[in-house]
Formats: structure tokens, sequence, C-alpha cells
């Protein structure tokens, strides 16, 4: 025994539906084969539906008058002998989406790109490695990129105003790149960047990244002060236990000329410049492996003698290794004594924040012309580092100029030695 | 706004047309006193009398030739095929003569006809009365080919149909003639000849179609919408020939995915021109490979109820082709 459902028959080409006119059985009767069941109206034609099997009718699902459509189920038979034909068999349509649900978990399709992917990713600059796909087996849809840029659009405002704040606070030191690889050659010594060395490293770095360097040379007629150093030294030896560096003459030129000028002896300070009223020159004292940058403090109050004492014992602590942090402190302005090492002409680097640096070069002995004759001068070039915020070319040529103007005219008279 | 089938839609056309214009008449196969085997011209002959509801013999060359002669002496006529598949003895008349004399001509006549018949499978109707013929007549310049896929849509084109000034063919699904229904307003409304339409707009798929694939396609996009969540773009060609390039390739251009639906023969149909279109103009847009929906290369649909389940394209179909190109 078995249940039958018969459904209301395609009763014409356009027939989509019909009104149950009359039923010709009743729940309980038993039917025969092509025995008429019920009577359909549609559009087209009036119809008689026969049995499609013979046995026992066990429900009309259809009132009469009642229009439904074809394939609507309209009454239940109990059929004797047949197996049970109501069997539930899984859909194609089901076995088809399962089989693409286990393909796209795989990741066969991840490098099949469309033309359309392909032509968003080259406008917009994305790598397709970095994207992951939502598409069959993986693959990236256009979707899937446009919604990337979607979310993209969306971050990058708050981003560029984060970016912003990030670059008006941010210290410049803590801009690091990447070191690159060196290749190892056999022999090579490793030695490893610590202590000084590390400081001179950040603190070049620093100076030369943020600070925008001018450049600038005089030429200096230093005959004067050639003979007159040559006439004090011997004495001055004897006297002091010391040596008289021309470089303590430079020193004093420079401290008068910072007094003069006091726009060289400033300090950047992010939002405004710093303008200092001592004037503390760091001076250059290197040994073979480092470089030290100690002060004499309040040079223009010191007489020649006075700064070639500092400078005697500053470079004697830097040669013991016994400096202190105060030592190197309060710095307003930095003379370099590069002409010790046979330099004619260089280009230094700012000590970080001040405003400048005066590199004094090897004295020469040089044919000039002067009152269209040729002469024999001891010459020496001046190199000045500016730093371009804070100074320009006017000012420092002004400076330069005065240096000039001091170191010329050294003698007895205007320069005494105590 | 009452609501009309399909085919009362069509009806409707024709009576207002017809009564806002003397010189529209009918002519066909039992379209007289028995008002059309689907009852299209119902009423009609009673209301306009035997001289403008014209039963004629059966034979189409003679309905499509007079027809024709009719439209070149000013009269505006629409003719109809019993079945679409019964044209083909009037293709001559319709290629060779209606669909090239205004250009033979040099624009001196015109050919106003319409020729109405009813096409499509699903119904039982086996070879004679399931076949889908629109591909015949869709590379011959001077023809339109017009397949609504509404009753609301049947009725605006046809009465745009019957006022256009060249001949059109204009084929109704049969088995929309009483399973589609809607609200169809009372106040005149022409839709013009030549512009497809976006039925439903949607970023995952773009679905392009004609006749009643349409509500089948709008249908599966509803189960697909609510049960996957997925958008689709369904643009109804309604003209198929010529076709609307512009809509084609805005459509297709805004998902990338496309799929073509199609109840005729898959090789040479009008989705394989629609195909074309995108191939030519959409390349760099694509997200996947064109799809195509459409009946099997056999000669003809089944009469057997499996077998023309198996042949035509239905809902079910329409709906498991749109989830995999969905998920592509």
């Amino acid at each position: 025994m078995s249940e039958i459902t018969i459904t209301m028959p395609q009763l014409g080409e356009s027939v989509t539906e019909g009104t149950v006119s009359q039923w010709l059985v009743q729940a309980g009767d038993l039917i025969e084969k092509y025995q008429p069941l019920v009577e359909v109206m549609t559009d087209k034609v009036n119809a008689e539906v026969p049995a499609t099997f013979s046995g026992e009718i066990t429900a009309l699902l259809v009132e009469e008058g009642e229009t439904i459509a074809v394939g609507t189920p309209i009454c239940q038979l109990k059929v004797e002998g047949t197996d049970d034909l109501s069997e539930s068999t899984q859909t194609p349509s089901e076995n088809n989406e399962k089989a693409i649900d286990e393909a796209a978990a795989t990741e066969s399709m991840k490098q099949r790109y469309s033309p359309a992917v392909l032509t968003l990713a080259a406008e917009h600059h994305i790598n397709l490695a970095d994207v992951t796909g939502t598409g069959m087996g993986g693959r990236i849809t256009r979707k899937d990129i446009k919604q990337l840029l979607a979310n993209q659009d969306s971050t990058t405002a708050s981003a560029a105003s984060q970016q912003l704040s990030e670059t008006s606070t941010r210290k410049p030191h803590e801009k690091k790149l990447k070191p690159i690889q060196v290749d190892q050659l056999p022999g090579d010594l490793e030695i490893p960047v610590t202590g000084i060395r590390k400081a001179i490293a950040s603190n070049m770095v620093r100076a030369t990244s943020e600070i925008p360097h001018a450049w600038m040379m005089i030429e200096v007629d230093v005959t004067n002060l050639v003979s007159y150093r040559n006439a004090e030294k011997k004495r001055f030896k004897e006297l002091e236990g010391y040596n008289l560096s021309y470089f303590s003459f430079f020193l004093n030129a420079v401290a008068k000329a910072l007094k003069k000028f006091p726009e060289l002896n400033s300090s950047w300070a992010g939002d405004k410049i710093i303008q200092h009223k001592e004037i503390n020159l760091s001076i250059a004292v290197g040994s073979e492996t480092e470089l030290y940058v100690p002060v004499i403090r309040n040079v223009d109050e010191k007489s020649i003698k006075g700064i070639a004492k500092d400078v005697h014992h500053l470079a004697k602590k830097a040669r013991t290794g016994s400096l202190t942090q105060a030592d190197m402190q309060g710095g307003t302005f930095t003379v370099n004594n590069t002409g010790t090492f046979g330099s004619v002409q260089s280009m230094g680097v700012i000590n970080y924040p001040q405003a400048a640096i005066l590199q004094v070069e090897s004295i020469v002995k040089r044919p000039v012309i002067i009152n269209d004759m040729f002469a024999a001068r001891d010459m020496v070039n001046l190199c000045l580092s500016l730093d371009h915020r804070i100074l320009d070319g006017v000012i420092c040529g002004k400076f330069m100029s005065h240096v000039r103007d001091i170191l010329e005219n050294i003698s007895g008279d205007t320069t005494p030695i105590y | 706004m009452p609501v009309l089938s399909y085919i009362e839609a069509i009806t409707a056309a024709m009576d207002e047309e017809m009564e806002r214009d003397d010189r529209v008449f009918i002519l066909g196969e039992d379209v007289g006193k028995r008002g059309g085997v689907f009852r299209a011209t119902d009423g009609l002959y009673n209301k306009y009398g035997a001289e403008r509801v014209i039963d004629t013999p059966l034979a189409e060359s003679a309905i499509a030739g007079v027809g024709i002669g009719a439209a070149m002496y000013g009269l505006i006529p629409i003719a109809e095929m019993q079945f679409a598949d019964f044209i083909l003895p009037a293709v001559n008349q319709i290629i060779s003569e209606a669909a090239k004399l205004r250009y033979r001509s040099n624009n001196d006549w015109s050919c106003p006809i319409t020729i109405r018949a009813p096409y499509g499978g699903g119904i039982h109707g086996a070879l004679y009365h399931s076949q889908s013929v629109e591909a015949i007549f869709a590379n011959q310049p001077g023809l339109k080919i017009v397949m609504p896929s509404s009753p609301r849509e049947a009725k605006g084109l046809l009465k745009a149909a019957i006022r256009d000034p060249d001949p059109v063919l204009f084929f109704e699904h049969k088995r929309a003639y009483r399973l589609l229904k809607e609200e169809v307003p009372i106040e005149e409304e022409v839709i013009e000849i030549g512009k497809a339409n976006q039925v439903r707009a949607g970023d995952d798929i773009t679905v392009i179609t004609y006749g009643l694939c349409v509500h089948f396609a709008k249908e599966a996009a509803q189960q697909l919408n609510d049960e996957h969540g997925i958008e689709v773009e369904l643009l109804d060609l309604r003209t198929v020939y010529p076709l609307d390039q512009q809509a084609i390739v805005h459509a297709a251009k805004k998902t990338g995915k496309v799929l073509l639906i199609t109840e005729d023969n898959k090789e040479g149909s009008i989705i394989s021109e629609v195909s074309a279109i995108i191939g030519e103009q959409c390349l760099f847009d694509l997200d996947a490979p064109i799809k195509r929906l459409a009946g099997p290369d056999v000669p003809a649909m089944p009469y057997a109820s499996s077998l023309e389940k198996a042949f035509i394209v239905n809902q079910d179909k329409i709906k498991q082709a749109m989830l995999e190109l969905a998920q592509f």
C-alpha cells in the first residue's frame, strides 16, 4: 500500500491554471484507472481529469470553485502493490551547490586574474599577492578589489591627518633607515659601533638630515698674524709652559665678530630661534679614533693667553680621555681647526642645534697681488657652514668680512696677548 | 489600475489602436469570429466588424503578403501568425519585401506592418508549437523584433509597434499569456522600441535576457537575494533586433559577470550577438567568462514531460546558473 498524489494536469498549450468546477468522486471511493475524477474549467476548455492509478481516494485537496496552478496537488490516492513512489531524492541543484562550496575551499584559482581585476589593480597600484579572494577556488573577484578600494578610501582620510600630526611632533633622529647588506670579504674586521662613535654617527645624521646646510669661504691675509705670533711664541712658551697657537687668535677674532653679529650665535629650537648672549665656542678636538667637541666659555671675555690656556687644557683632557660632560655643554658656535691636518678647504657639518660652524684651514705662503705687484703672503681660507633656516648669505658675508678685518689687522696694539 | 493578463494586455493594445486610427486592421487565421485560438482578438470582430478583423485562409505567406500590400497602400495591418512555428512560409515576404521596401524604394515606400506570433515552449506543444524563431530574422536590417516580458510591457510595446512606420515582428510567449498578470495603467503608455529596460539593479552579477525568461530571472533573482544576499542587475532587452548596445554595455560593465539567457537553441541565438557586443566593448571590465544559458542544440522541444523539462530553460536552471556565476 502506498499514497499517491494526483496533481492538476496541463489542459492546453497556454493553460497555466484551472478552476475545479465539480468533483466526480468523494473520499473513500474506490476508483479504476482512467475513471474521471474531476471537472476542470480553463480559459480554453472544460475537461474531465482522469485517474492515473486504480485505488482508494483518501482525500480531496481542493474545493469546488477554487482556481489552482498546473502542478498543484488535487487529491490523494491509496494504491495497492506499488512501492513508495515519493522517495526522497536529492535535487541536482543541491549537489551542484556542494560542489561549488568545495571548489571555493581550494586555492586553485588564486592566481587566475580576470581582465577587470588586472585593470583595477594596475590603476590603483594594488599588489594582487596581498589580496584575499572570495571567488571560486580563492579567485580574486572584481568585487574583492572594489571592496578593498572602498575600505582604503575611508581610511585614507584619517591616515593622512594622523601622518600630519606625526611629522610635526616627530624628532628627526627617529627617522631610521634600514641598514644595507654589506658583502663580507675575507680578512674583514668587524668593529662594533658603540659609545662615542655611535653618538658621533647619530649627531651627524641628525645634523645633515635636518639642517639645510649652505657654505661660504673667504681668503684671509694673515701675514701680520704670522709675524706677530712668531715674534711672541718662544717667550710665551717659556713663560707659560704651553704653546701660543694660531687657533687662539682665530677664536678671539670669531668671538669679537659674534659680539657684533649675534645672529650667528644662535640655536634652532623648532618653532623659534634662540639668540645667545654668552659666546661659548665649541672646538673640535680629535684623537686617532674619536672626536670631542669641548667648550670654551665666554671667549669674548678672555685674553689670547686665557684662550690658549683653555685650548691647551681641553686638548690635554681629550687626549687622556678625562673630558667630562660639563666640559662639552653650552656651546653656541663651533670653530674647527681643520688646518692642523693640512686641509685647505672643507665643508663642515654644523654642530646641532647651533647656527653655524667655522673651519680654519692651513696657513699657506702664496704669491698674491698687492698694488699690482706680486708679494709673498701668508694666506688662510676660512670656511663657514650655516643653517639656512636661521641665517642667510648677507649676514654671514658681513660676519666673515668682519672676521677677516680683525685678523688682517692683528698686531701687538690691537690684540695684546695678555 | 486594472490587473490584466499578458494576453488581455495585447487585446487591449489592439483595441485602443483600432479605436484611435481607422487604418488599423487585423488579419489572420481564426482571428475573426473565433477571436483567435488563444483569444487574443476576443471581442474585436464584434466591435469593429468583418472588414477590420479579417479571417484568412491557412496560408501564412498570404497573410504576410496581403498585409505588406495593404501597408504599402496606406493601411496599418496587424497580421497574426497562429504560431510562430508557422511563420516560415512567410519568411520570403517578410525578409525580401517588408524589410527591404524602404531601402529598395529610396524612401518612397514604407511598410508599417506589425506581425504578431506566439512563440516558446514549456506547454507540451512539442515540435510545431514550441519554437523560438527570432534568431531567423535577427540579421535583417529593416526589421525590428520586439519580445515583451510582462503584460504592461506587452501593451506599451505593441502600441509602439503598430505606430512604427516600418515592419515590426512582435513575438508573444504563449506560456506567458495566462501565467503573467499585473497592474496595467489605464492611461495610454507607449514604450519606445529599441530601448532595453533595467528590471532590477544589483552589483554582483548582470543577467541579460528577454521575453518570458525575464519573469523567471526576476523570480530567481529575488530568491537568491533572500537566500544568499546576491544582488542581480537584470536587463530586459525588450527589442532583440536591433539591440540596445549602450544599455547592454552599461549593464555588463556594472558587474563584469554576465549571464545571458534565451529559451532558443544556443548556437547563433540572440544572446550570441549580445555576447559578441560585450566581448568587443567590455574586455577590461570582465570578471568572468560571459555565460550563456539556452536550450540545447537539438532540433525541437520534445513532447515527453521529462524531456521537455530537460530541454527548456526554467527558473531552477536560471537560479543555479546565477549562483554559479556569483560564486565564480
